[in-house]
Order: structure tokens, then sequence, then C-alpha cells
């Protein structure tokens, strides 16, 4: 059976290093800070492996399917005997293998900090959010409870809102954390919404509980009783629940703050805003998958076209942005997108492929993409400068971060046998057998994803002709280059895993094959897309520039990122400042604070009229204690008489 | 062990303590600090004795009861004057008089005991006049001062008043039922003139005891003319054993004349409320600020008593237990802050945060708890006073009354606006808080803090009010 205390160590390690660090301020603390923090978190990392061991290959199968196994819960607000909100752990083979991305992301992430953050004047209190952050990411994937989840969710969005901002002393960056947060919270708000009218449903807020009255194939007619605008109660609770996560995920048209947010640090980038947090959308879509399945197929359906256009357009931004970590924000969403709708198509039990090759390009993204964004931010710190312009020729300076950057690249862009291949092959399969339209746009996205992937590359690490100074290019510490070098052996070998053996949507393992002939389309295109990286990037001339203006408005739409920006802003300060927040301003001011005035102004003139009775004469006092006995009593005899 | 040695335990300590201080005065006489401690020390024993074994039961004809309810009650008002001996210590030390104080102090504390284990209309007056005329004595304890002889005269010829009215009203009651028995005399059937006049006769007289308006107005002089301990006892002992006699008088004694009492305790709640406050708004002086708040909290706890009896004994019970701490601590800063800097002035606490913030952050705490915000224990002190009142179903009258705790909000709030947010005119030395004052200080807090936190204090209560 499950160790309790072992699974406890996991969220509690980075907690307990959140709180020393963030309250001890000695100087002790402060030096060593980054070496607490990963100390930490490496416990947890060791603890969610061997649980995962524990899990997948000695307790948690049984009847050949991995069972939920509720490690520990208890009663923590009881309202009534029917109502009440438990807090709990719970492991299943999703949740399992998060644990591991996170803590070991994390890890990664932390070693690697110590080094790009040294000499920072709040170098704990960095390492102190770290640690707060995965805690409540932890805690999220193993939360029993959808309010328990609910809880974590917003602490995510908190540490994020904090990491974002960590630079606060510059304008842009707290403008980011500010917009990131706004705009998750604006998003969680549905969630929440969606929570309520869950729960109002179910009659609880256990997961087990709600999939076990909505995740099954007889749920259906249950959830059609009820319907507003001809979709029923759950769909629209399920589609409230799906904007929160699309809030989270950055998932058009909420994907707004992604880009901002690469103001934070970047190991936090890499943290958070590529590998963990970003995902805890698609996580919970996948937590909740049986419900939408059975309950809200409609809303399923919504989810695949808003994951396919979502990956489309960012993938289209991300090769005209010049800013090197906006396009890594953009090809994070345009991945993110793949795999929201990978779950989207998905089918369930034997036909559930999607929902496995979503949770496994997860897996493998979280891997390359947390490893472009670390050589990225090797890059940068050697070049101090996000614009790729000012880069160029890397390659002989910066022998290993080049390799590892390609490694990455090879394997986003989907070429075998690096491990962003075996899973975004997985996708497209199980897209290409239940809806075809989304097929042939993940596929044309999918080979501009190795296009732009590539025009990095060639743009930062090749095409020396154009790099404008020689400065003294040097590699990363050992704390940062072993981080890179686990993540860059883990983008090579991690597609080999036999990952649908583990994680399915019904449990039970599913047997997933390589079609050679299916992958050879988009090897063709992704190899294809590369070409045209270096076609374009990796020659003399001006071949860019040509294109650019060849291709007019549609490359000046992407560049300015489809003004999806500005129609948000004239959103929120035309239509809502003016709409809502001036008459409510004006309602404010003018009319409840006139009616506060007034009442405090009639009761002080009140008080001064009748100061006057207050004459300090006993005579009178004794006066009126006589009067007002006797006129009591008339006054109570007179009613009584009457009655 | 007799009878009366259970029942009558407090009242034979505090008899004790009393003889021991006079034998102390007929020797040499002791030394303040002595005096102060030994106390200090007896009065602490008088605590745990009144909490503890507190059986039913009467002696002497009925004419003195007891039972775990009058116990508790004994016991807050034991722990209060033990807190209020442990204050004050500024004033206490100076004085050259300080036996006599507390003989005086005790000796009335005496006569709240007898008063709240009476069983008899004769041992109500009897014990109402004990508890009485020491005060008066007190109030005059600022003895070279022209407004405390001013106070004590004032309060002596108003108490003498109202007791002349009592004295009426239960001579009234003999006429007309031929006893004194509490068991009796509210058994007659017919309401007619006579005892609704000796009823509200008697009602008044402990109406003007809790400062009820409009029998309230010499309230504000004694406060103010009295030094600050006695005035301390007064607004919190005091106004505590009225309250509970009168929860006695009106659910036991005469329960059966609600028809009488009860739209006359809505109005001279709403009266009490609404004036007190309205008052308070005006004041400079923080001892007639804390008087007339005072006034506008017996507002609400009449509003309670409108309820049943049951739940209006446990809420108004437990609302004195808290009240005990909020003003006590109230007073106590009050004291120290007039015996080392000589303010009275409510405009000189400006930005007291700066210069002294322990006595800033208790007032606040006290003020809170006093305006009844959360989680401050004043808060739950209201809730149920209210919530009890909501029973008697009169939607406007609860209105009203929700309505003034709003005002009372505001100047509560001022008072802590003017500590917190602006400058001091002049920099003010940090005070010297003595040790014990600190302690009393944070015993109040801690009775602020958790009285509303731990239920079992209210549970209990229910459990001995029925």
């Amino acid at each position: 059976m499950p160790e309790l205390i072992l699974i406890l160590l996991i969220p509690i390690m980075p907690f307990a290093a959140f709180l020393l660090l963030g309250l001890a301020n000695g100087n002790f603390i402060k030096r060593w800070a980054g070496a607490i923090g990963t100390g930490a978190i490496l416990v947890s990392a060791g603890a969610a492996l061997l649980t995962a061991y524990d899990y997948f290959f000695v307790y948690g199968g049984s009847g050949g399917a991995y069972r939920k196994i509720l490690v520990t819960e208890y009663e923590w607000l009881q309202f009534t005997p029917e109502i009440s909100i438990k807090m709990g752990l719970l492991l299943d083979p999703v949740a399992v293998m998060m644990m591991v991305v996170i803590s070991f992301i994390s890890l990664m992430v932390h070693s690697y900090s110590i080094c790009y953050l040294k000499g920072e004047q709040r170098f704990n209190i960095y390492f102190s959010y770290l640690g707060l952050f995965t805690f409540s990411m932890l805690a999220l994937v193993m939360s029993s409870n959808i309010f328990q989840m609910y809880i974590f969710w917003e602490l995510v969005g908190v540490s994020s809102f904090l990491l974002i901002g960590f630079y606060y002393q510059k304008p842009s960056a707290v403008a980011a954390a500010k917009k990131a947060f706004i705009i998750t919270r604006f998003a969680d708000l549905g969630l929440l919404i969606g929570i309520l009218i869950l729960a109002f449903e179910a009659k609880s807020l256990d997961f087990e509980a709600i999939i076990g009255q909505f995740g099954h194939g007889k749920s259906a007619s249950v959830s059609t009783s009820s319907a507003w605008l001809g979709i029923s109660t759950i769909s629209w609770a399920m589609l409230l629940v799906f904007i929160g996560g699309a809030g989270k995920s950055a998932m058009f048209p909420l994907h707004v703050w992604l880009p901002d947010a690469m103001e934070g640090p970047t190991p936090v980038s890499a943290l958070i805003h590529a590998a963990t947090m970003v995902v805890a959308g698609v996580f919970l879509v996948a937590r909740l998958f049986p419900v939408y399945y059975f309950s809200a197929p409609e809303i399923l359906n919504l989810i695949a076209y808003v994951g396919v256009f979502s990956a489309l357009i960012a993938a289209i931004i991300a090769c005209t942005q010049t800013d090197i970590k906006r396009v890594l924000a953009y090809s994070t969403m345009s991945q993110i997108g793949f795999m929201m709708f990978s779950l989207g198509v998905s089918g369930f039990g034997e036909e559930g492929l999607g929902f496995t090759a979503s949770q496994f390009h997860l897996f493998t993204h979280a891997f390359f993409k947390a490893l472009l964004f670390l050589c990225a931010g090797l890059v940068i710190h050697e070049v101090h400068s996000n614009e790729v312009s000012k880069m160029g020729g890397l390659r002989k300076s910066m022998p290993l971060t080049h390799i590892s950057f390609l490694i990455a690249c090879l394997a986003i862009a989907g070429i075998p046998p690096f491990a962003g291949f075996f899973s975004k092959e997985e996708i497209l399969l199980a897209a290409w057998e239940r809806n075809k339209p989304v097929y042939w746009i993940a596929l044309f996205t999918s080979a501009l994803t190795a296009f732009y992937m590539f025009r990095l590359y060639f743009l930062i690490f090749r095409n020396s002709n154009k790099h404008l100074h020689q400065p003294e290019h040097r590699e990363g510490s050992a704390g940062q280059m072993v981080p890179l070098f686990v993540l860059a052996a883990g983008s090579v070998v991690l597609g080999l895993i036999p990952f649908g053996r583990f994680v399915s949507s019904d449990g039970r393992p599913l047997a997933t094959e390589l079609h050679l002939v299916f992958s050879i389309a988009p090897v063709l295109l992704a190899i294809l897309g590369v070409s045209t990286a270096a076609w374009l990037y990796n020659a003399p001339g001006n071949r860019p520039q040509e294109v650019s203006q060849r291709l007019g408005n549609l490359y000046k739409a992407a560049y300015h990122k489809f003004y999806i920006d500005e129609v948000w802003l004239f959103l929120t300060k035309k239509v809502i400042m003016n709409g809502i927040g001036k008459p409510a301003a004006w309602f404010d001011k003018n009319v409840v604070n006139a009616l506060v005035n007034f009442s405090g102004n009639s009761t002080i003139g009140l008080a001064s009229k009748i100061k006057k009775l207050q004459s300090g004469k006993v005579q009178l006092y004794g006066m009126v204690y006589l009067f007002t006995v006797i006129a009591s009593v008339l006054i109570i005899i007179f009613f009584i008489n009457r009655n | 062990m007799p009878d009366f040695l259970i029942l009558m335990k407090s009242e034979l300590l505090i008899t004790l303590i009393i003889f021991t201080l006079l034998l102390f005065k007929l020797g040499k006489g002791l030394a303040n600090e002595k005096i102060l401690s030994l106390v200090q020390v007896l009065l602490l024993i008088n605590v745990f004795v009144s909490a503890i074994g507190n059986t039913r039961g009467s002696i002497f004809g009925s004419l003195f009861v007891n039972s775990p309810l009058i116990g508790f009650q004994k016991t807050t008002l034991s722990l209060g004057v033990y807190l209020i001996s442990l204050s004050f210590s500024g004033w206490f030390r100076k004085h050259a008089h300080l036996t006599e104080f507390f003989v005086l102090i005790l000796s009335s504390l005496l006569g709240m005991y007898f008063l709240l284990s009476s069983g008899n209309l004769l041992m109500l007056y009897l014990s109402l006049e004990l508890s009485t005329l020491p005060l008066t004595a007190l109030a005059n304890f600022e003895l070279e001062k022209k407004k405390s002889s001013e106070a004590a005269m004032k309060l002596i010829l108003s108490s003498a008043f109202s007791s002349g009215v009592l004295l009426f009203g239960i001579s009234l009651f003999y006429g007309a039922t031929g006893s004194l028995q509490f068991d009796i005399v509210g058994t007659s059937d017919v309401i007619t003139g006579f005892p609704i006049l000796a009823l509200v006769f008697i009602f008044s007289a402990f109406a003007f005891k809790l400062s009820v308006v409009p029998f309230h107005l010499w309230t504000a002089d004694v406060y103010e003319g009295s030094p600050l301990p006695v005035t301390a006892f007064l607004s919190v002992i005091s106004k505590g054993t009225m309250a509970f006699v009168l929860l006695t008088l009106l659910f036991k004694v005469f329960s059966r004349y609600e028809a009488v009492w009860h739209w006359l305790l809505v109005a001279f709640s709403l009266a009490t409320m609404i004036i007190g406050n309205l008052f308070a708004i005006r004041q400079h002086n923080i001892k007639r600020f804390l008087a007339f708040s005072s006034i506008a909290q017996v507002g609400f706890i009449l509003v309670a008593m409108v309820g049943v009896p049951v739940t209006a004994t446990t809420a108004v019970t437990y609302f004195i237990l808290v009240y005990l701490f909020s003003n006590l601590a109230a007073f106590v800063v009050a004291g120290v802050l007039y015996d080392h800097a000589g303010i009275e002035d409510i405009k000189r606490l400006k930005g007291l945060r700066q210069s002294n913030p322990f006595l800033a952050w208790m007032l606040a705490l006290a003020l809170f708890s006093l305006a009844g915000i959360p989680p401050a224990a004043g808060f739950f002190g209201k809730i149920f006073l209210i919530g009890t009142g909501a029973y008697s179903g009169h939607v406007w009258f609860i209105l009203i009354a929700a309505l003034n705790m709003v005002v009372s909000l505001y100047y509560y709030l001022q008072i802590v606006k003017l500590m917190f947010m602006e400058d001091a005119d002049h920099a003010m030395p940090e005070l010297k808080t003595a040790r014990s004052d600190r302690f009393t200080l944070i015993v109040c807090t801690a009775g602020i803090l958790l009285g509303g936190v731990f239920s079992w204090i209210y549970d209990y209560i229910q459990r001995i009010s029925i």
C-alpha cells in the first residue's frame, strides 16, 4: 500500500523551503538559500520518483487497470450532514505522472537558478517563491477534491504573479504580472462558478463522486434533464470549468498574458510558463475527462477546436516574433493547443488514444520546452538582450548550449527518434482517426512548428555573417549545464517509454504502436519546415525581408499578434471602463457617499441639539426621573385597559 | 460542612478579606505596595472560590439562594474586581487611604453578591443599599478634587431618590400580596394599576443603576468626577450586576407581568441606544466618552431582554463577560494615559501608535470589541444580544438596534483613526506601563480574542441558564 509519509513528503518539502526561506532573514539563509531550496526539492523529487515506481509497479495496478487510490482524507469543513468539504490526496496515473514532471523540472530549474540569480538582492525570496509554486502545483495535481484543487489553483496563480513580477523595479514586469493575474483570475471565476454548479448537481465536491455520477455511459440521461439554451446544466458547468483551464493554459482568446509573462526570470519561464503551470488546464480537462466525454460531448468538441485554433494561431505568430522568449512563449501556447485538441478528439477506453497522446505530449514537452528556456536563459545572459537580431553565430562560443538547443529543437519539431516525435505522432494519429479537419490543421501547424523553431535556431547559433560584435561568449557554470544535459538526455530518450501502458483514459493499458507509413507525411513536412528555415535564415542576403514583404498584410497581422491584445485593450479600457466602471464610480460618489454623509451630519446635528438636557443639575435629574416613571405607568395602564 | 458555608462561600470570603484589611488598618498599617499585593492575592483566591463548587440551594428561608448561574455571574464580577486591583497601579500607589478604598470597594462587591443571591424583596433592597452606599464614598475618593465631591454628592442624592422609589414599589407589592418572597410576589393573576405601578417603580430603580435613558443623567457627571478605578468599577462591575439582577427580576420574579414590561423594555432600549450613541459622538473627555458609550451598550443589553428567557439570560451573561474584558481594557489604557501624561482629552490620543504602540494596540482592540467587529468577542456578544432580541419579532426594533451599532462603529473607530492614522501634535514620551497593568491588558486582550473563538463558553452559560 502507499506510504503516507513518503507521499506527504512530496508537497511538504517545497512548502517547508518556502516558509524557511521566506520568513528567516539571516545572512546564512540568504547565502545558502539556493542550496536549501534545491535540497528540499531534491528530496521531493526523489520521493515522487519512488512513489511513481511504487504506484506503477507495486500497488497501483489491480485487475489489469490502474486504480485511483485515495491515500488519505479528512473532513475539513462540514456544513450539513450532506455537504462537506474534504481534503485528501488522490493518486492516479495522471497525477503520478504530473508529480514526477513537476518535481523533476522544478529540481532542474532550482539547480539552474543558483548560478543564474547569483548576486541578486532578493535571492532567498526568489527561492521561497519557487518553493511556494512547486508546493501549490504538486498539491494541485494530488487534490482529491475539486474545491481543494481550486484553492491550490489560486495559489499557483498567486505564485506565478509573484514570480513574473520578481523584478518589480521594472514597470513592464509589474504590468505583465498584473496582466497575467487579472486574466487568469477572470478565467478562474468561470472555474469557480463551474465548480459550484457541478457540486450542486453532483451533491459532492469529490472528484470520484463527480466522475462516478457523470462519468459513465448511463449518466447522459441524468444530465440532459435540465437544460438552458439547449445545453444541459452539466455541459454549462463543464464549459465554465474549461474556461478556467483555458485561462491558465493560455488558450485563445485568453492567451494574451503568456507572452508578457516572459518578463519574469528565465528559469521561472521554464518552470511555470512552459512545463508545469500552463499545463494545469490540460490536467484539469484530463482529470474530469470522463465527465466531459459522457456528459458534455459538445464541450469536448469545442475544446478540440479551441485547442487546434490556438495551436495554429500561436504557431503563425511565433514565425514573426523577434524576441527569443516570446517565440518560445507562443510555441508553448501552440504545443498546449496540441494537448488540448488531442483531449478534445479523444474517445474513452479502447478509443482513448487522444487522451494518452495528450498526456504523453505533456510529459515530453515539459522536458524539451524547459530545456529550450534554460538554453535561452544562457544565451540571454551572454548577449544581454532578448532580441534575436543581437544574436548569431553562437555555435562556436557556446558549443554545449548549442547542442542542447539543437536537440530540443529537433524534439519539438517532431524529428525521429527524439521524444517529441513519438508524442506528436500519437496526437496526429488520434486526430486522423476521429476528426479529419482537426488533423489537417494540426499537420500544417506541426510543419510551422519545425519552421519557427529552426528559424530561431539558425538566427541564434548559425548565421554568423550577421552578428554585430564578438563578445566573449562563455558556457554556463556546472550547476546550469548539468540540468541542460539531463533535460537533453530526456528529450532524446523519453519518447521510447511505452506511455500508453501507464496512462490512459480508463486506467487500462492502451496498446500504442508506431505506424511508419502514417509518420511519413508529418516527418517530411517537418523536414520541409526545417529546410525552409535554413533557406531563409542560414543564408547571406535579405531573403527574410523579401518574403515578409511579399506576404504583406498577413505578415504584418501576425507580427502584431493578430491585434488580439488591442481587442482586449479596447474591451477593457473603452467598453468596461466607460460602460461599467465610470457609472459605478459616479454612483458611489454621488449616491452612496452622499447618503453616508447625510446620515453622519444629521446624527451629529441631532446630538448637539439634545446636549442641553445634560445640565448637571441634580434637581432636574430627579424631576426627569419622576416624570418618566409616572408617564410610563400612565401609558401602560392606558394600553392595558384598552386591550 | 454546613450548607451555608458552601452556598455563601464568596460572601464569607469577601467579609473575611474586609476584616483582614480592617485589622491591618487598626495596627500601624502597611505600605501601599504591600496592601496592594495582599489584596491582589486574596482577590485571586476569591475568583477561584467563586468559580468552583456552585450548587443550587437556598438558605435562611429562601432569603438567600445560589445556583451555578449565579455562581458564574459572581465569578465574572470577582474576576473584574481582581483585574481592577491589578491595574491602575499608579493611582493606587499614591493614594493615602488605600486600605479604606479596598474595604469600601469590597463592601460594595459584597452587596452585589447578596443582590445576585437575593430571594426576597427586602433582601434585594438591603443588598442594593449595601452596594450603593460604599460607592458614593468611593466616588469622593479623589479627595482633593472638587469634581470628585460633586460626583459623590450627585450619586448619593440620585441614589437616595431611586431607593425611595424602589422601597415604595416594594411596599406596594407587599400590600398587594402580603409577602416579600420572590416566588410569591409575582403570582398575582390580576394585572391592574396597582402592580403596574409597583413594577414600574422597581424597574425604574434598576434602570437607574443601569443608566437606562432617561434615568441616566447622573452617569456622565459621576463617571467624570470619580477616580478612574471607581469609574471602571461603576461601569463594568456595577452595570454587570444590575443587568444580572434585572434578568432575575424580569424572567423569574415578574415573568407573569410580561405584558407590562415588554413594551417598557422596547421603549427604554430604543431611547437608551439612540441617546447614548448621540451623546457619545459629542464627547471629548475619555471618561465621559466611555460613560456614554457604556450607556449605549446597556441599550443593546435591553434588546436581548425582550427575547425568550433562557436565550436572553445566556446572551446577556455572555455579553457582560465580554464587555468586562473590553471595557476594562479601555479603562486601564485611559488610566495609564491619565496617570503618566495627564491625558483626558480624546484629541490628545493623536498618533499614539507612534509613541506608545502597545497601549494604542490594546485600546484599539478593546474598541474593536466594544464596537462589535469580528473576530473580537464583542462581535459575538452583540450578535447574540441582537439575535435574542429578534425572537420578539419586532423587525423595526432590531433594525434600529442594528443601525445604532453602525453609529457606535463611527465613534469607536474615530478614536482608532486618531491613534493610528494621524500624527501627534506634540511629541509624546513613551509611557511606562506598570507590569501589573500590562498583565491586565494582556488578560483582557486574551479574553477579547479567545472569548469569541471558544464556543464552549457560550454553551456552558446556556447549560447553566436553564
